[in-house]
């Protein structure tokens, strides 16, 4: 599978490996989402960073990276990082150890501390392809985004499931939300339809195994 | 609406009253404003009405057990009008509230509240009455906070909500009496552990308060009894309520459909007796025409219009019909306008919507006691029989309707199970009584264990629960900081915002509804003009639908809905749009709620029955040739039993159980045997389960295997298989995430989601879905995943049964091994909805999907990638 010319995999860990560069792309890990809702009073599990980072942990071991790009939102709000446990910290570091790693800022992050490791950067470019939180409108070249948590319906023979996919075309391709507290947009939103102006796009939905590729006449709205 | 007139009952000749506990005197005479009032009807009070209000006087807490008709209301309310014309005991400490009425339906309260008013007014006593529910506005809501009347009507989420006030204390302070109507509906359900609670606090705020069930006929009147008495645990007696208890009037008049129409083998529509219902109808004045879900009742309303040549007045009545369209089908009822109505559990409780002749019952009626209480849905007087016609779907349900209509002319009931308080209902009282004020744990543990359903919460229970109320109850102690309750400096506990109060108060009670989606048909300007994509406009509101059952539907899709065959247009925010479909044979919707299996008290029945052929007599013939076949080609299980066949048909090596433990249990069953199979080579490939028999179909030669030794029958069917197995099994199956759900809302985990904010929830909620994987992976011990187990065991899942079933046949499996599908095992070989096995049915359908597009896109090979 190519963006814009170059060659990527989706992986069913709901990650991107562009094996050209040797870079690993996850899309809004929203660390620590569990204890922004008992700031508010609603008692979430406060397991979801830690949950994340064995995931992570994990596709990192399968395709031994060199570079690893966050695509944005890693924090789920501006005290996310104020409320990591020390665990989770140092499981980062870890991770990081030995490797290039890419902060992007996204609108729950737009500012990332030196503290946790890594660069920091708006977008990032890879070959022509250009990597931001945020995908844009209008025509483009070359982009890999996160943002939008797409997820598919999947209706068949009466039965359906809704998981996360990776949604794109030719030029752009939207990831799959990485955090183990995020939900879905689904991706037959009025959202979706204006990034692929053409109402064409390949919806590649995740399994426990593998990532299929669905056609348009078995994805459902909400 | 009709009314449930506040009368001693009508043209009643014999009562009698059987008492106990209590051998007190009647009271002689009525206050002269109630003997006048009751003079002038020309009624005399009854004796059951004059020895709760001796009750009242003892001050002790009485159940009363009567069947519909026998003035129970009245006989509830009358110690409270009788205090009235009383001179008062001093000026109240409060704010003046005397009785509180509660009942389980806010209609059924605000029905009584239009029936007490008149009588009050006409004895001239003053007292104001009043209902509270979720209807009334919040100006009037506030007032009763501080002015309450003196006599209150409400619901048990709303004697939640006013236990939460700041206020409470004052409020009812003055609180004497607490009337419980249709207590048997409320007490084995998580809303009756919540008002237990709420019992238990009244009774801390208003001491010495008197308490009065109101009951139809149950099985075992001991727990009703207990559950009105507060417990203590320094006793090891439970203490009991005292009764009154009324023998029911002349025996109901139940038959069972005979027809020239041919049985069905499984069908579930009884589409085959529509000309014999519909006569049925017509030969009465008002029937109820009583079905088991909407599906059916959709169907029956459908069946009975299309053969409804005469066009007798026949209306449709369930709960996913739009309010407004409900009340004018009970207005019509009680006008007398209508000849039929056709109704799910709605018309179950209380109200009378007018002068009702005949119940019809489709299919069969599952339960003993649910029976006998819609059969009382006909005929209020109490010397009239209530007269009842049963349509049994299929042969199977034509056994079930004998042993139900056997156990109604014994006066037969099902047992209710005698339930343990939920811990996620308990956490959200503990909240409760923290909105109210500062709590000490040691006070308020010894005040919930009042409560039967509570009684033996052990200190450590109660202490997680009040921790999972504060934090959430992490084994990881990451949230102290952000408790949402916090220590006094007095070491008690007390809220830490007013937020948690809102909070509080936005999520309280039980009834965690599935989500509904509005249904609309779409709008002039949209359904006409121009060709190509137009807007959806939204026209009238025809009801709603499940959402999951609204997920599975496309654009194009038929279903009926209300009576009408509906297309389904498109969606917009959370509603779906749909045109009137023209089809003549609409696709129907499958409603997952709203079936009770089998109880386990008539499974017994009908176990009994098929093992005694000289029982048969009272089938119809096709039934009784039926079971007879069945003993020449294979047997019948004993009463004690388990039948297990093995044949070959249809291309597949089958296995058939006939468990006779209802559908829930046999699905638990189904999935976990299946494993089991799997690993013993068998290759199952599905299986399926109805309320009385479990089928398995697969490729393994399973009678082969038997013979051989390779399969033991009695291994396979242990009870261990309810351990790893369901354990493996609970970690993916959607029932357990849909119970654990319920679970965290009640205890406010999670929040409700509430009418017009679903929108744009992307990042602002937290499935509970996602919840559950990360507790169980983290934290398997946490407090909310027990009480989710403990739901589902008795619940969806239907485990504990399955457990006692398991235990039963232990050493009393029967096997045999057939050349072909015997007699019995026809109608589960014939129904529909196979479920695909194993845990890899979704990734296989994944792959299906990925297939048939690369097929459609003429590629050959459908490999997915990595």
């Amino acid at each position: 599978m190519q963006v814009g010319g170059i060659e990527v995999v989706v992986d069913c860990s709901r990650a991107l490996y562009v094996p050209g560069e040797r870079t690993l792309v996850v899309a809004d890990l929203h660390l620590e989402k569990g204890s922004a809702f008992a700031v508010r009073g609603i008692m979430l599990p406060p397991y979801d960073t830690r949950e994340t980072l064995h995931r992570l942990a994990a596709v990192l071991v399968r395709y031994g990276p060199h570079h690893v790009v966050a695509l944005g939102d890693s924090l789920h709000d501006r005290s996310a990082e104020s409320r990591l446990p020390a665990a989770e910290r140092s499981e980062l570091s870890r991770m990081q150890a030995g490797r290039a790693w890419t902060w992007i800022t996204g609108n729950h992050d737009p500012e990332i501390s030196a503290g946790l490791g890594g660069g920091v950067a708006q977008s990032l470019n890879l070959g022509k392809v250009v990597l931001r939180h945020e995908p844009s409108t209008g025509e483009t070249s070359g982009e890999i985004a996160g943002h939008l948590h797409p997820t598919a319906r999947v209706v068949l023979s009466g039965a359906g499931m809704r998981r996360p996919c990776f949604i794109g075309n030719a030029n752009r391709l939207v990831l799959p939300a990485f955090g183990a507290f995020t939900g879905g947009l689904n991706v037959l939103d009025q959202a979706f339809a204006a990034l692929f102006a053409d109402g064409r796009f390949d919806v590649h939905v995740l399994g426990q195994n593998g990532v299929y590729p669905v056609a348009r006449a078995n994805l459902a709205p909400e | 609406m009709a009314t449930r007139p506040l009368r001693p009952s009508s043209g009643a000749r014999r009562r009698d009253v059987a008492r106990s506990q209590s051998s007190r005197p009647l009271p002689t005479a009525l206050p002269s404003p109630i003997a006048n009032w009751f003079a002038a009807k020309g009624w005399t009070p009854r004796p059951h009405q004059l020895a709760l209000l001796s009750q009242a006087r003892a001050r002790r807490s009485t159940l009363l057990i009567a069947p519909t008709g026998a003035g129970k209301t009245l006989a509830g309310f009358l110690p409270s009008l009788v205090a009235a014309t009383e001179p008062q005991r001093g000026e109240g400490k409060g704010a003046g509230l005397k009785t509180l009425y509660i009942s389980p339906l806010k209609a059924l309260a605000v029905d009584v509240a239009r029936n007490l008013t008149g009588p009050i007014a006409e004895m001239e006593l003053g007292l104001k009455v009043e209902t509270r529910t979720g209807d009334t506005p919040q100006s009037r809501r506030t007032r009763q906070r501080t002015r309450p009347p003196e006599i209150l009507l409400t619901t048990p989420e709303q004697v939640a909500l006013l236990i939460s006030g700041e206020d409470a204390a004052y409020l009812f302070a003055d609180l004497e009496t607490v009337i419980l109507d249709e207590l048997h509906a409320l007490v084995p359900s998580k809303r009756g552990d919540l008002l237990a609670l709420g019992l238990a606090r009244l009774r801390a705020l208003a001491p010495g308060l008197v308490l009065t069930g109101l009951s139809a006929t149950v099985a075992r009147p001991t727990e009703l009894r207990a559950w009105l008495e507060p417990q203590t645990t320094a006793e090891l007696s439970i203490r009991l309520a005292d009764v009154i208890a009324l023998s029911g009037g002349a025996k109901p008049d139940v038959t069972i459909l005979e027809t020239e129409a041919p049985l069905p083998w499984a069908s579930h529509t009884a589409r085959y007796a529509v000309p014999d219902v519909l006569a049925a109808i017509a030969r009465h004045r008002l029937a109820i025409v009583f079905v088991n879900t909407r599906l059916q009742a959709e169907l029956m309303f459908h069946e009975l219009w299309k053969a409804n040549e005469a066009t007798l007045p026949i209306a449709l009545h369930h709960g996913s019909l739009d309010v407004a369209q409900r009340r004018k089908v009970e207005a019509a009822m009680a006008a007398g306008k209508l000849r039929a109505v056709v109704a799910t559990s709605t018309l179950d409780l209380g109200i009378d919507w007018g002068d009702v002749d005949l119940v019809i019952h489709i299919g069969a009626p599952k339960g003993a006691s649910r029976l006998i209480q819609r059969i009382g849905r006909a005929n209020h007087r109490l010397d009239e029989p209530s007269k009842a016609l049963l349509v049994p779907a299929n042969r199977f349900e034509v056994l079930e309707c004998r042993a139900a209509l056997e156990a109604a002319e014994a006066g037969a009931q099902d047992a209710v199970i005698n339930r343990r308080g939920g811990l996620d209902v308990l956490a959200q009282h503990i909240l409760g009584v923290a909105c109210a004020g500062p709590f000490d744990t040691g006070t308020l543990h010894t005040e919930v264990a009042t409560a039967l359903p509570y009684a033996d919460l052990t200190r450590t229970d109660f202490d997680r629960v009040v921790d999972l109320a504060a934090t959430g109850g992490y084994a990881l102690r990451a949230y102290d900081r952000f408790a949402r309750l916090k220590p006094t400096d007095d070491g008690r506990l007390r809220i830490a915002h007013p937020r948690v109060a809102q909070q509080y108060r936005l999520n309280v009670g039980t009834i965690v509804e599935s989500p509904m989606v509005k249904v609309r048909l779409v709008g002039r300007r949209g359904a006409s003009g121009r060709p190509g994509p137009k807007p959806l406009v939204g026209g009238r509101l025809v009801g709603e639908i499940d959402e999951g059952f609204a997920g599975e539907l496309k654009p194009g899709d038929a279903f009926v809905l209300g009576g009408e065959t509906l297309r389904l247009e498109g969606f917009r925010d959370n509603e779906i749009f749909v045109s009137r479909a023209t089809a003549k044979d609409p696709i129907v919707p499958s409603y997952p709620g709203g079936r009770f299996p089998l109880s386990t008290h008539l499974a017994k029945r009908v176990r009994e029955m098929l093992a005694e052929p000289t029982r048969w007599q009272s089938l119809p013939t096709p039934v009784a040739e039926w079971l007879r076949l069945q003993e020449q080609h294979s047997a019948l299980p004993g009463p004690n039993e388990v039948l297990i066949e093995t044949f070959f048909h249809g291309g597949q090596h089958h296995m058939v159980a006939y468990p006779f433990e209802g559908r829930l249990a046999h699905q638990t069953l189904g999935m976990l045997l299946t494993r089991r199979l799997e690993r013993a080579g068998a290759k199952p490939l599905g299986f399926l389960a109805n309320d009385y028999a479990m089928a398995i179909w697969g490729l393994g030669d399973l009678s082969a295997m038997i013979a051989e030794g390779a399969l033991d029958l009695g291994r396979l069917l242990d009870e261990d298989m309810l351990g790893d197995d369901l354990d493996a099994w609970l970690a993916e199956t959607s029932l357990m995430r849909r119970t654990f759900r319920h679970c965290a809302m009640i205890a406010g985990l999670i929040e409700r989601r509430h009418p017009g904010k679903e929108k744009n929830g992307r990042q602002l909620t937290v499935s509970a879905s996602l919840v559950y994987d990360v507790l169980r992976r983290h934290d398997p011990g946490h407090v909310l995943l027990e009480a989710a187990y403990t739901d589902a065991a008795t619940g969806l899942l239907d485990i504990a049964r399955l457990g006692e079933f398991l235990r039963r046949i232990k050493g009393r499996v029967r096997h045999i091994a057939l050349q072909r599908a015997s007699p019995l095992a026809v109608p589960i070989l014939l129904e529909l909805g196979r479920e695909i096995v194993g845990g890899d049915a979704r990734e296989s359908a994944l792959r299906e999907a990925a297939e048939e597009m690369l097929r459609a896109a003429g590629l050959a090979d459908g490999a997915p990638q990595p």
